[in-house]
């Protein structure tokens, strides 16, 4: 059975919450629909958000990492938000540094590096208060 | 509880799914060894990895999985079986980034480092099986 995890889009966002285990058909399938996602909705941002994620293994430590690297391509940033602690952990000691990856405590954060990223790049839209929360 | 459960768990593992519920069953074994919450997740992650390898390297296999007691200690012991190819060089396998497919060869390595004890046991033609146990503090 596969399990599509939904991707919302605020405003030029688009964000990805995994809440289920996945199986690896579905971790793969996420990072296509992703990929399609970026480019249908020219977003300039994903934030993925683990916070419900019990395990990061090497299979979805992969699918990370692939995501924010095909996203770059597609002229978007990708954060990952909510990593547990014990998760981290785990990571370092399986020896995964998901190097490539940004990542930010909370949703919050993580959404506001993107709007900084955005502002720096002195890209359109309103530039709101960017120095406010530096 | 009143001492360990001896009756042991056999779990299929011929799909992605199977990888699923190695998982969960290590997950409920683990909070029943009251596993601390990072032991517990450097135990369901080695069997992830353990129970992949299984599926794609080894062609499908089993999973058993036990509480064990052995001086006044509790683990939980999960043993990865399948009658695959088994694998030539057991010390290039054990490195650290060495795949044979397209993976990270970050599954035997680092799952060896997530437990206390792995124990791999492996005859070319024959298959192979890996034995971890990870014990409460
Ligand atoms: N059960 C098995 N049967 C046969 N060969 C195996 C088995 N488990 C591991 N191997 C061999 O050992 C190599 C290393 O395994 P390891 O899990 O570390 O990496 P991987 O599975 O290739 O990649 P990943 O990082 O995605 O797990 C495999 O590429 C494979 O050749
Ligand atoms: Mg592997």
């Amino acid at each position: 059975m596969t399990e599509r995890v939904p991707i919302l889009r605020i405003r030029q966002v688009l964000l990805v919450s995994i809440q289920t285990d996945l199986d690896d058909q579905d971790v793969l399938l996420l990072q296509d629909d992703l990929a399609q996602a970026v480019v249908d909705s020219g977003a300039h941002g994903v934030v993925i958000d683990i916070t419900a994620v019990e395990i990061v293994d090497s299979f979805v430590g992969r699918m990370l990492a692939t995501i924010a690297s095909l996203s770059r391509l597609l002229d978007a940033q990708t954060v990952l938000v909510g990593m547990r602690p014990a998760v981290a952990i785990t990571l370092v000691e399986l020896g995964l540094s998901l190097g490539g990856v940004r990542t930010a405590l909370t949703l919050d954060k993580g959404l506001r590096m993107l709007e900084d990223d955005r502002v720096e790049r002195g890209s359109e839209g309103t530039a709101p208060d960017a120095v406010a929360h530096a | 509880m009143t001492g360990p459960s001896r009756t042991s768990e056999v779990l299929e593992i011929t799909t992605t799914a199977g990888v699923v519920q190695a998982r969960q069953q290590v997950r409920v074994l683990a909070q029943q060894c009251r596993l601390s919450l990072v032991d517990q997740t450097k135990l369901i992650t080695a069997a992830s990895e353990l129970a992949r390898n299984t599926l794609v390297h080894g062609g499908g296999g089993t999973m058993t999985a036990l509480l064990v007691e052995e001086r006044a200690r509790r683990g939980v012991r999960l043993s990865f079986a399948d009658h695959g190819p088994g694998i030539a060089d057991v010390d290039l396998a054990l490195t650290d980034g060495w795949t044979s497919g397209t993976g990270m060869g970050l599954g035997l390595s680092g799952s060896k480092r997530l437990v206390d004890d792995f124990v791999l046991d492996t005859t070319p033609g024959e298959g192979t099986t890996v034995t971890i146990t990870k014990w409460g503090r």
